[in-house]
């Protein structure tokens, strides 16, 4: 069950594997993700989006940065191999209308769940305009796929190693200046998206973000993953994963995400000498 | 406590029968032995250790066997205690499992967890006669006896399933409701599929329910009696998202669905500062500990939660739970705040008492108006109100009344919020067409436990609110018939 049908490394710490999970291909819509597991009593639950999949073949794709334990353990699976359990598809997915001209804001590995919500986007008839930002030139994925949306895409890195150099709030700003969107999406990690919806809200865009906090789950029996969204406490397994970046309590998303720090960089370590992975590899 | 000999010697005479009703009353108490509490707050292990079968004699033999047994009315299930009882006291430890196994299905974890002071120990004559509930017959610690016994000599029933009937039933979720539901629909000879969200199944009593209160190896035995069974079990199933129970019905053919989906939506705070980091729900504090083993941090990859000074916020056996995970966590002080006072504390007897002997602090009639934290979003602590308490509310209880003016802060690191569970919101949200109240929970039939939805029924926490395993476990019995009945005339 579970099969690993393909698998590819992007970057260093980016990789992509397709899956055998024919229940979660057929049902899955844009937006929404799975809960994996290792197997076993001790490994943990992890959410990731579902990146693309093919009802006929049964698969789905994933997108994975490695940044912890699970990450890693699973970064060493291969073709052929399984995956205990997958749970899903989870969450709402995206609200896809026809709002007229949408910007979709990738930040690294975000480009990935972006994907299906900017061909859905595409697809409902809106004037889609992308934008992908990186820290730095082999860190940039899914162009050439993101290019057949929109083929006037913009590409950002931190350092200037491939596209403009700057940051994804930059083009986005001037988008909002100068092209008028009716929605943002931005997808990333945490502050990104926070800057991102600090740069639409002057502007009055509407900006949905997608929430990466932690999970156990993902079913909204635990209550680990919640967020406050305008004042009022939030499940984002259930209630999102995406709200309006504009309500969102960034503040506390941010910290929430930090809970475990000290013991998690522990893990990382010990992670990584089992593995015999040299530290600051991936 | 006895000496061993002396057991011997009153087991001895008990074999022969040869005690009259006074004599029996004069049969002392029998103690359960427990894990001492400086020792067992530095592991997982199970607290109360289980009757010698000396013991099991003894206790046994306390019991009058009363006519009009006033016990067996206040178990749900309706166990004929006497008669298991009298088995045991005779040494028939196989005559005994099968007078229980006539009414419960899980006695093993019934006899743990039940609150027996309030079901069938309540009303034992031998109680009543020293005015006292604790001198009632140990109803709950025999059946557990009894279970373990037989599991020790590797003695097991597995029900027979009777012929094909060419029928297919669906259960959702995989608690005591589910797990009763799917043994008695499997034994009319039903083809069973299990849909359980999590990667394992058990329920509460897997991701809730700690291991020093019920060992994890017998919630999987009794997964995999149904398996034996032919029980198809398949973990990783959301029903309403993996599919809808529509779909279930319409496109995968099932011809009626048990829905024991539980509790699992905690109840935050409410106050300001609930989702400041270090404020938890218990039933991610638990799941953590439970089910991702979190408290072995050798080998478990989920973090555990690092604590000094915690607060549990309940009253009910999850806070206990909560409490005493902390301690055997590291927490180096622990302190349940209940807003009433410690007569209404809503938590098995046994477990109150436990938690205090391995030094869990309680701070009563004390309400929380506001979590605070620092710069870095993380707890520091809880300003507390004192309450009073004023008139009985609708269930009885005498509700606490905060005093204005009496904010008080203390300091923790750690809260934990164990103020009750509401019913899982994700069928009702993907099935509309389901009804329910106004507390989400599931609307049935009192007879049959059939739902809005024909062939849909319900049965458990979903349906009673945060209830008891023995209630779920007689729920999904009760819907299990109705349910056969109904397949019977389809
Ligand atoms: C709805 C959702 C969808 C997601 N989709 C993807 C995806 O498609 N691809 C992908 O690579 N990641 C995705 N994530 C993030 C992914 O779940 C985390 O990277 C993963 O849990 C880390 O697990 P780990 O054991 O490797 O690392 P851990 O050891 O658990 O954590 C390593 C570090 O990552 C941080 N972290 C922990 N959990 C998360 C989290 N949920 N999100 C962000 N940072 C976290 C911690 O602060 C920690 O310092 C998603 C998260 C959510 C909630
Ligand atoms: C910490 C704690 C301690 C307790 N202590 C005691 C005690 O000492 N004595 C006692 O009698 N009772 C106790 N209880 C209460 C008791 O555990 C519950 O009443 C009982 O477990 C309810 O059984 P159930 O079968 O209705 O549901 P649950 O045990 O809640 O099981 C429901 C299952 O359904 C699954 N599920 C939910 N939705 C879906 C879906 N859509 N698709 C698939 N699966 C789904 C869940 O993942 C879960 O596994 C305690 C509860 C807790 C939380
Ligand atoms: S099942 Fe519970 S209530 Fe019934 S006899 Fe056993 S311990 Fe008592
Ligand atoms: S009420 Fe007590 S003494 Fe009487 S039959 Fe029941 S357990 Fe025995
Ligand atoms: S992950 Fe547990 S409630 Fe959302």
């Amino acid at each position: 069950m579970n099969r690993i049908v393909k698998k590819e490394q992007w970057s260093p710490e980016v990789f992509s594997m397709d899956i055998e999970c024919p229940l979660v291909a057929r049902q899955h819509k844009a937006g929404q993700f799975i809960i994996l597991q290792l197997g076993g009593d001790f490994n943990e639950r992890i959410p990731l989006t579902v990146a693309d999949k093919d009802v006929e073949k049964g698969t789905i794709t994933i997108v994975f940065q490695t940044v912890g334990a699970t990450t890693h353990l699973l970064a060493r699976k291969n073709v052929g191999d399984d995956i205990p359990n997958i749970l899903g598809p989870l969450g709402h997915p995206t609200d896809i209308e026809k709002f007229g001209k949408v910007v979709c804001v990738g930040g690294g590995i975000g480009v990935a769940p972006l994907y299906p919500i900017a061909q859905a986007m595409k697809a409902a008839g809106n004037d889609v305009k992308i934008i992908i930002g990186a820290r730095t030139k082999n860190l940039v994925i899914m162009e050439d796929k993101m290019r057949s949306i929109d083929p006037d895409l913009t590409i950002v890195t931190d350092d200037g190693s491939y596209g403009r150099k700057a940051l994804v709030t930059v083009p986005l700003k001037e988008f909002c200046e100068n092209w008028h969107p009716d929605e943002a999406v931005a997808i990333g990690p945490p502050v990104m998206m926070k800057f991102c919806a600090l740069t639409t809200q002057p502007f009055g865009v509407k900006t949905v973000v997608s929430l990466n906090t932690i999970m156990i789950d993902g079913t909204g029996m635990c209550g680990g993953c919640r967020v406050s969204i305008g004042g009022q406490t939030k499940f984002v397994c259930v209630d999102g994963p995406e709200f309006d970046g504009h309500q969102v309590d960034w503040n506390n998303m941010l910290s929430r995400l930090g809970t475990f720090k000290p013991q998690e960089a522990e893990e990382h370590h010990r992670c990584h000498l089992d593995l015999g992975i040299p530290e600051g590899k991936a | 406590m006895k000496s061993a000999k002396e057991l011997d010697e009153i087991a001895a005479k008990l074999r022969k029968n040869s005690y009259t009703p006074k004599e029996r009353m004069a049969i002392p108490l029998q103690e359960m032995p427990v894990q001492a509490p400086e020792v067992r707050i530095h592991n997982m292990d199970e607290v109360a250790l289980g009757f010698s079968e000396n013991q099991a004699i003894v206790e046994a033999s306390r019991c009058l066997g009363c006519k009009n047994h006033p016990c067996v009315e206040g178990c749900p299930v309706r166990i004929d205690i006497p008669g298991f009882v009298s088995h045991v006291a005779s040494g028939d430890m196989k005559g005994a499992y099968s007078v229980i196994s006539q009414s419960s299905l899980l006695p093993a974890i019934c006899g743990r967890v039940c609150p027996q002071e309030n079901q069938c120990q309540k009303f034992c004559t031998v109680g009543k006669m020293h005015k006292d509930i604790e001198q009632s017959v140990g109803i709950g610690r025999l059946e557990r006896y009894v279970a373990d016994a037989m599991s020790a000599q590797g003695y097991e029933i597995i029900p027979e399933v009777a012929a094909a009937t060419g029928k297919k039933v669906a259960v959702v979720g995989s608690g005591p409701a589910s797990i009763a539901a799917a043994a008695d629909l499997r034994k009319a000879g039903h083809e069973v599929f299990m849909f359980e969200a999590l990667h394992k199944g058990g329920g509460v009593l897997v991701y809730g329910i700690p291991e020093f209160r019920l060992p994890k190896k017998i919630v999987a035995s009794e997964i995999g009696k149904l398996e034996k069974m032919g029980v198809h079990i398949q973990t990783n199933f959301l029903v309403g998202r993996t599919m809808t129970l529509d779909a279930l019905m319409k496109e995968e053919g099932f011809d009626a669905v048990f829905v024991g989906s539980g509790a699992g939506l905690p109840k935050l705070l409410g106050v300001p500062g609930e989702n400041l980091v270090g404020v938890f729900s218990a039933n991610e504090y638990l799941t953590r500990s439970n089910l991702m083993h979190s408290y072995d941090p050798d080998h478990a990859l989920t973090p555990a939660i690092k604590s000094e000074k915690v607060a549990v916020f309940g009253g009910g056996n999850v806070a206990m739970d909560a409490a005493r995970t902390a301690l055997r966590l590291g927490a180096s002080e622990v302190t349940i705040v209940y807003r009433r006072s410690e007569n209404e504390l809503p938590a098995r007897h046994e477990e109150v008492g436990h938690a205090k002997e391995e030094g869990v602090h309680f701070l009563f009639l004390h309400a929380p108006v506001e979590v605070q934290g620092d710069d870095k979003g993380r707890v520091t602590g809880v300003v507390l109100q004192t309450c009073v308490l004023g008139e009985p509310d609708a269930s009885g209880r005498r509700s606490p009344v905060p005093v204005e003016g009496s904010e008080k802060f203390y300091q923790f690191d750690t809260v934990i919020a164990a103020i009750g569970n509401g019913s899982n919101p994700l069928i009702k949200m993907t099935t509309p067409q389901i009804e329910t109240n106004r507390r989400g929970n599931f609307i049935v039939n009192e007879e049959t436990l059939e739902t809005s939805i024909p062939g849909v029924f319900a049965g458990g926490d979903i349906v009673l609110g945060a209830a008891t395993v023995i209630l779920a476990m007689g729920q999904g019995r009760q819907a299990a018939k109705a349910m056969n009945e109904y397949l019977s005339g389809k």
